[in-house]
């Protein structure tokens, strides 16, 4: 076991870092192949969309805070939410997932970088270029007709609405090209996933001592291979509809409208839990860290994470009970989608199992991780009932299915990744996050979280639709709409604590020394932030917490493994 | 399958006031919001018990065992990997959870979607426009729109099946108090049926984003009475009323482009992409049920429909005063 280095002995950073010119450093940043310096990039990149996006889901609140308010017009508003869910789920979600994977990845099972560097760093500029392509439309979605701006056919762009009778201009052009590219990136960084995890684990790292983060993030590496793929199709078959006479899906000509639900939900399903898994994945190293024990039932983890990879490949027309799906067919998803909840549920209790008997230190990755908890069980619980068919007849595409995914993607992914970030942020920059300002950011930001989100699974009860930019007084939605739209303000201010506190604290955070969290995994083995090589020698482990075996050579895990 | 239930307990509800705005899927008013309400309920019971049972272990986990300044923080707890019997019990148990909810489910799916129609339907259908709704009773050669007049059905005898389509991109039908949704769908016709017990107007919004003007598109269902249906089958069926004291009106409207759109049966307005206007003034809102219809609002619609209702289809016709007018009077004369 001496071939850990830790505690590491290594020169002093300042002197192996020599100052180099902006022109350099950026050149640096730009042509690089490093998985860390990517991995940042993907997550920088990911935020910056998400302060986008929660601009234009201000501005949607605001319009919605009274009946027949004024702030933006029908045509405006439907961009935003379709340029909001776009950016959330392709801008944000993905590039989360690729980013915590590259960067994580690699230290965690003790190598240098991931299998194919070149491929990451093509991942991720593709993704960017799709990104990129798609904020472009609102200059040139106009196209040569001049109809249209940013795309406004929502983010599962329905058939025939995409179809050039209905929508002409570019925008549909750019939401379709944008997201295949930003999709490309997201298939080779899978590619590149399960490469790595097979193939560059250090010694004695067999796939059963694997940290579950890396475990989680390998079964997702391998939904969005097989998710994927569908959505490029049917983004490729609707770009042959609109400029190559084909007709898929252009009713008209005798297209199916019903197929491109298909194509879309085959990925479209998959595609929640590849956004909730790095929130898995987080959480099951955070918990354990933050509770002092290892991880409860880790096989019946690895065992639940991989059922709802395969359940949730056949639960897709859960999304479509209502276009008149014959009973048989409704009941077999009603079937197969309330399936997934029985291996979620075993997430549930053994995360909550492995706080039990610890000592909790309430930090604030933990806070974050315990609000997930309780959150993702609403979303859980609220997305039986919409598997209950009968039941979703009612709630179907109204306030109760937004409020549901934003229970599941804020409430759940979006509270798992600042968990995550407040884990590993002294880690990539060396310094400690401010514990009272991130206090700030988990109260401000799940108050406001909850007024919104809460109060409009009764809209939806109360029969108001999704994607609606104004409503009639008298319908008993307005006290609703408004505290939903008061809840925006803590959410801003919790996001400004948090931004705030990476300046801060990235400028003069106090120094967080190689291992502050007292934690288990290799990443904590090397200097924060890591050296480029990673580790001077790979290390050899023989149990899956190696820096308990280090740190208590009396007890170590490995004889009981 | 739930007709039963559904008359003990509609004793207790409170009879329709005229419209009634609030449209609660927990109140519904026929068989199929009815059933629909039995699944939710069931299923908002067991997952309101599982919420309290696991919320409360997430807690009280939590708040036992925070780490408390006393702790000596060098001592780890104990290190506990796991049990496969824990494992197994809540494995087991959410699974047989699962199977009672799929029962239940699959009993309300087939009692709603494989009912058959009673021997003294009415038959509807119902096409989807961006953004209204065309409304055809084909035993009966009635079209109009954006208001579905059906008989109130006490028993349950006369329940209305619809037959659900659309002319340009998917529409979704949603009645909240009477039946969950089934989308219009362009090349492809759905069903859904309707039984609403008590007279009332239900309202509901198109609940599939349809483009620009989703949010403005309502439809109403009225049920009337028995007798009032027939009335009012009787009344639409006759073609436009002839008024002699608004021929000039006419002439005017027939000189516009109007009749491009506009269907008037028994006048030259043929058209057929708006809606039927032969009786016009018999219905209770315009522009798919957004506006109430009255003078006021009906001038500003013809006036510029743009303004009531951005991004709708129906253009400004730049008529100057005294046009307006007699093409307000001339609607006004179709009873």
């Amino acid at each position: 076991m001496a071939s850990i280095d830790y505690p590491l002995e290594h020169p002093k950073a300042e002197a192996l870092t020599p100052e180099f010119s902006f022109s350099e450093s950026l050149y640096k940043w730009v042509a690089t192949v490093d998985h860390k310096r990517l991995g940042l990039m993907y997550v920088v990149s990911a935020l910056v969309f998400l302060v986008i996006a929660g601009i234009m889901a201000s501005v949607i609140r605001m319009q919605l805070a009274f009946p027949l308010n004024h702030v933006v017009g029908p045509d405006t508003f439907n961009r935003l939410f379709t340029m909001h869910g776009t950016t959330m789920v392709f801008l944000v979600g993905m590039p989360m997932v690729a980013g915590f994977s590259v960067y994580l990845i690699p230290l965690m099972i003790g190598t240098r970088d991931m299998a194919f560097p070149r491929l990451n760093a093509f991942g991720f500029w593709i993704f960017l270029l799709g990104g990129c392509l798609l904020y472009f439309s609102y200059i040139g979605g106009g196209g040569l007709s001049g109809d249209g701006s940013a795309p406004d056919v929502g983010w599962f762009a329905y058939a025939p609405l995409t179809e050039k009778a209905f929508s002409r201009g570019a925008a549909t052009d750019y939401w379709a090209l944008g997201v295949l590219l930003s999709g490309v990136g997201s298939i080779v960084t899978a590619l590149n996933v399960i490469a790595t995890t097979f193939c560059m684990r250090c010694p004695g790292m067999t796939l059963s001592r694997m940290p579950m983060f890396v475990w989680v993030m390998l079964i997702d590496a391998w939904l969005v291979l097989v998710a994927l793929p569908p959505l490029s199709a049917a983004q490729i078959m609707l770009e042959l509809d609109r400029h190559l006479g084909a007709n898929f899906f252009d009713t008209q000509a005798g297209g199916s409208a019903v197929l491109w639900q298909h194509l879309f939900w085959i990925f479209g399903h998959p595609e929640v839990y590849i956004l909730i898994f790095p929130a898995f994945a987080i959480l099951s190293e955070v918990i354990p860290v933050f509770s002092r024990k290892p991880l409860f039932g880790r096989p019946a983890m690895v065992g639940a994470v991989t059922a709802i990879g395969f359940i949730s490949l056949g639960v897709w027309a859960h999304h479509m009970f209502a276009i008149g799906m014959t009973s048989w067919s409704n009941t077999f998803f009603a079937a197969s989608s309330m399936l997934v909840g029985v291996p979620t549920g075993i997430k549930i209790f053994n995360w909550t199992a492995t706080m039990y008997g610890g000592k909790l230190r309430m930090q604030t990755p933990l806070l974050f991780c315990i609000a997930f908890l309780l959150q993702f069980l609403v979303a859980g619980l609220t997305g039986i009932m919409l598997a209950v068919a009968p039941f979703d007849w009612q709630l179907h595409d109204s306030y109760f299915v937004v409020a549901h995914f934003h229970f599941t993607l804020v409430g759940g992914l979006v509270f798992g990744l600042f968990a995550g970030m407040y884990y590993w942020f002294p880690k990539v920059s060396g310094k400690m996050l401010d514990e009272k300002l991130g206090k700030w950011h988990f109260w401000l930001f799940c108050i406001g979280f909850n007024m919104t989100f809460l109060t409009l699974h009764f809209a939806g009860f109360l029969g108001m639709p999704r994607r609606i930019y104004t409503y009639y007084p008298g319908r008993g939605w307005d006290a609703i709409n408004l505290i939903a739209s008061l809840g925006v303000i803590p959410q801003a201010a919790g996001i400004l604590c948090f931004v705030w506190n990476i300046i801060r604290s990235s400028l003069r955070g106090i120094p967080a020394g190689d291992d502050p969290w007292d934690a288990w995994t290799l990443e904590w083995a090397t200097t924060s932030p890591p050296p480029e090589y990673n580790f001077e020698k790979l290390p050899v482990v023989r149990s899956s917490r190696p820096l308990w075996d280090l740190k208590h050579p009396q007890d170590p895990d490995w004889k009981y493994e | 399958m739930f007709a039963h239930a559904l008359n003990a307990y509609l004793q207790v509800q409170v009879p329709g006031v005229a419209e009634r705005r609030i449209t609660d899927i927990f109140k519904p008013m026929g068989t199929p919001g009815y059933a629909e309400r039995e699944a939710a309920l069931f299923t908002i019971g067991v997952t309101a018990v599982i919420f309290v049972v696991v919320a409360g272990l997430i807690v009280y986990t939590v708040w036992r065992f925070r780490r408390r300044p006393s702790d000596d923080s060098a001592q780890e707890p104990p290190q506990v990997y796991g049990s496969n019997q824990i494992e197994a019990a809540w494995t087991i148990i959410p699974i047989l959870i699962v199977f009672v909810l799929i029962g239940v489910s699959a009993r309300v799916i087939a009692g709603v979607e494989n009912a058959s129609p009673p021997p003294k339907a009415l038959k509807v259908r119902l096409i989807g426009h961006q953004w209204w709704w065309e409304v055809q009773y084909p035993d009966y050669g009635i079209v109009t729109a954006n208001e579905i007049h059906v008989p109130a059905t006490p028993d349950g005898q006369r329940a209305t099946y619809l037959e659900l389509t659309s002319v340009d991109v998917i529409h979704s039908f949603w009645i909240p108090e009477l039946a969950g949704k089934t989308d219009l769908i362009p090349n492809r016709v759905n069903y859904a049926w309707i039984d609403p017990r008590v007279p009332g107007v239900y309202v509901g919004n198109c609940a599939e984003y349809c483009g620009t003007q989703h949010a403005q598109m309502l439809l109403r269902v009225i049920a009337d009475t028995p007798e009032n249906f027939k009335t009012w089958t009787e009344q639409q069926q006759r073609p436009a009323e002839n008024d002699p004291q608004v021929s000039d009106a006419r002439n005017v409207f027939g000189s516009l482009a109007c009749v491009n759109c506009h269907d008037i049966r028994g006048t030259p307005s043929v058209g057929k992409f708006g809606p039927d206007l032969t009786h016009l003034m018999s219905r209770r809102t315009l522009a798919a049920g957004v506006l109430v219809n009255d003078t006021k609002n009906l001038r500003a619609w013809v006036d510029d429909p743009q303004k009531a209702k951005p991004g709708c289809l129906m253009p400004s016709m730049k008529l100057n005063d005294q046009q307006l007018e007699q093409v307000v009077s001339y609607l006004q004369s179709l009873k």
